[in-house]
């Protein structure tokens, strides 16, 4: 039996039944489409979160005070007042492994210019904050050492706040604002970060010299937050350590108690982040999994029955001389041809839809190849194997129980 | 009296008296075949130990009342399904311990097989169906496959039907196809099953007067009815009852079914 002949057998099977070859097709387009497309959807959340995160500074270790407050239970860390100024300067003085650092306060209030006025959060910061969040200037220039010596009135803003005060769109360097009711001159306005990925505006932002919102605004002699960087991403996690230990001697906490204060780097945050979106995959994947499964099923019942029908036929053709080996030859070419014509079309239908997704509903999706490689395969093999067992089966009969099979 | 049906009656001669006459040829030669089903706890016993043989050139019919047998012996004669037990002969070879696969080059090659119910394959041209059994022989060119299967159309009368598929087609025509198809691989034998039980009589006897065309041309028929006026058109009849031969006469008076087609009365269309 000449392959060309079996081919052509196939081909003409298939062809002449384009409406049940479509409908066997279909189970395999939509197993694979879905499969592709949920999997592109649960790999883009997790890429962006990881690069927004990265954007705010990859090396960022931040330091609060309070106990560790992830979990459920979380307290309000702002009330803690166990970290001064002098825990800065310790960490400053002592730590090898830290680039910039910075004591940070900050406080809600209304940013007023003229009529306009807009509530924001002004951050009180020495100048290394801006190497540290990795964050430019659009215009100006930031604060001095001296300035924050002298607790000069001088702001910098973020293009949200000056958007908001300054609604015509002139130039806010060199303007006087208020923040609360305390004077201030525009020095800078900040580089455009956008919205992060918890949907944060991180434009709207006051940044001021550390001792003016300490002493002026808040009137606090405690710090909200230490921020720094470490001198690269690698020695992160060990800068957190070196921190820790660092702050338990200042702070003199014996060994059985517990750190009153809670040392993170951006890669912890990272890993927490990546962990939740790490669920979601999984959740997707499950779900994807189940619709696989489902997908499976639908092409197995929809093969099985298709070949079964056909036992007459198959019962016919052996009856004019057909060989078992051919016939199964025939249901495997058939099987073959569907399958992968299937599995072809869903994987570009599984691409379209993920870029209908990114364009249209403006989700991050991310094709994973793996996706694409399992889904093929599973509704492939699937397909093929299902065509082919019943055919097996029909093939091992005698010729005229097969012809009288109803 | 045709000239091949002189033969068949030499033949016929020689089987009777026991003789060895070099001039026939067997085509199916059974001895002692038994054929058995299980259902369930039963078995039932189809066929009790036949022999017979049928020569080239012979247009036998197997009769017998439904339950008798004769489809069972058809289905074997045609290697469709297998004897329990007892030798088949075809064209000389044994039957018996041939391999699925040399069974189906037998049915390819020696044997075409009629179905009552035609068994065409439905949405495929006249000539596909037709060239269907070539298909499974390598042998076979495509050009050649072409050929003969127009040529077989074309015996069958159906030369301006060629790409009409089943559902274009009469109950008759449809039959014919199937016939077609039978002759396409040069059979040595042709097996039909109650090939006019799903025609009218006109059809049926349409369809006889070719069947007597193509035994002329030589080539040997076995055909299962239960009809008696189509065992009239054949020169031997096998008559089964319960699974054993209960008459088997050759017939003096055969009927030309072109003839008796030409007596029925005039339909108006």
């Amino acid at each position: 039996m000449r392959v060309l002949n079996l081919l052509k057998i196939a081909y003409k099977a298939i062809v002449l039944n384009k409406l049940r070859t479509l409908l066997t097709m279909l189970g395999i387009i939509i197993g694979v489409a879905s499969v592709i497309a949920m999997l592109a959807i649960g790999e883009g959340s997790k890429e962006s979160i990881r690069t927004t995160i990265s954007s705010m500074g990859s090396n960022m270790i931040t330091v609060r005070p309070g106990e560790d407050d992830r979990g459920p239970a979380r307290g309000s860390g702002g009330d803690v007042q166990t970290l001064t100024l002098n825990d800065y300067k310790e960490i400053k003085e002592k730590s090898t492994l830290l680039n910039y650092i910075t004591p940070v306060v900050n406080g809600g209030g209304q940013v007023i210019n003229g009529s306009n006025n807009w509530p924001s959060t002004i951050y009180g910061v020495y100048p290394e904050y801006l190497d540290i969040k990795v964050v430019g200037l659009q215009s100006g220039s930031m604060f001095t050492d001296a300035e924050v010596q002298s607790a000069s009135k001088v702001v910098l803003l973020g293009q949200t706040v000056v958007d908001n005060i300054f609604p015509d769109g002139e130039d806010p360097i060199g303007k006087l604002i208020r923040f609360n009711s305390i004077p201030f001159t525009v020095i800078g306005v900040l580089e455009e970060k956008g919205e992060n990925t918890f949907g944060q505006d991180q434009d709207d932002i006051v940044i001021a010299p550390f001792s003016t919102v300490q002493k002026r605004i808040l009137a606090i002699d405690y710090l909200n937050q230490i921020m720094a960087s470490a001198a690269s991403e690698d020695d992160a996690p060990e800068a957190v350590t070196q921190v820790t230990e660092i702050l338990r001697a200042q702070h003199k906490l014996l060994d059985y108690e517990d750190d009153d204060f809670t040392v993170r780097s951006m890669e912890e945050l990272i890993s927490t982040f990546s962990s939740t979106s790490e669920m979601l995959t999984v959740l997707l994947v499950a779900v994807a999994g189940i619709s696989l499964l489902i997908g499976g099923i639908g092409i197995m019942n929809i093969m099985y029955v298709s070949v079964k029908e056909r036992t007459k036929e198959i019962g016919l053709r052996m009856a004019v001389g057909g060989k078992g080996s051919d016939i199964l030859m025939q249901f495997l070419i058939e099987a073959i041809l569907i399958s992968i014509t299937g599995g072809v079309l869903g994987v570009i239908l599984g691409l379209s839809a993920t870029v209908f997704i990114e364009k249209f509903l403006h989700w991050p999706t991310s094709v994973a190849m793996y996706s694409i490689v399992i889904s093929f395969a599973v509704c492939a093999i699937t397909g093929i194997f299902f065509g082919w067992y019943p055919a097996r089966k029909a093939a091992a009969l005698d010729p005229i129980t097969a012809l009288r099979y109803e | 009296m045709p000239v091949a049906l002189m033969k068949v009656h030499l033949c016929h001669k020689d089987r009777e008296g026991k003789d060895n006459n070099i001039m026939s040829k067997e085509i199916i030669k059974i001895e002692n075949l038994k054929r058995d089903f299980t259902m369930g706890t039963e078995t039932v016993h189809a066929l009790k130990g036949i022999s017979y043989t049928i020569h080239e050139g012979e247009f036998v019919t197997i009769m017998g009342s439904s339950g008798s047998g004769k489809s069972t012996m058809l289905n074997i004669l045609g290697c469709l399904d297998q004897p329990t037990s007892g030798t088949y002969e075809i064209d000389g070879v044994s039957m018996k311990d041939l391999s699925r696969n040399e069974l189906a080059t037998i049915r390819n090659e020696k044997i075409g097989f009629i179905f009552q119910s035609y068994n065409l394959l439905a949405r495929t041209s006249a000539i596909e169906n037709v060239e269907l059994p070539l298909l499974y022989n390598s042998k076979v060119s495509t050009e050649e496959r072409r050929e003969r299967a127009i040529k077989a159309l074309e015996m069958v009368g159906l030369a301006d039907r060629l790409h009409h598929t089943p559902a274009q087609l009469s109950g008759g025509q449809q039959q014919r196809v199937a016939i077609a198809r039978s002759l396409v691989n040069n059979p040595v034998l042709i097996l039909a099953d109650e090939a006019t039980g799903n025609l009218d009589t006109r059809t049926s006897y349409e369809i006889m007067s070719l069947f007597q065309e193509l035994n002329k041309q030589g080539i040997t028929i076995t055909f299962v009815t239960h009809e008696p006026d189509i065992a009239t058109f054949s020169s031997r009849t096998i008559v089964l009852k319960d699974g054993n031969i209960i008459q088997d006469y050759l017939n003096d008076n055969i009927q030309s079914a072109a003839e008796e087609l030409a007596k029925l009365p005039k339909e108006d269309h």
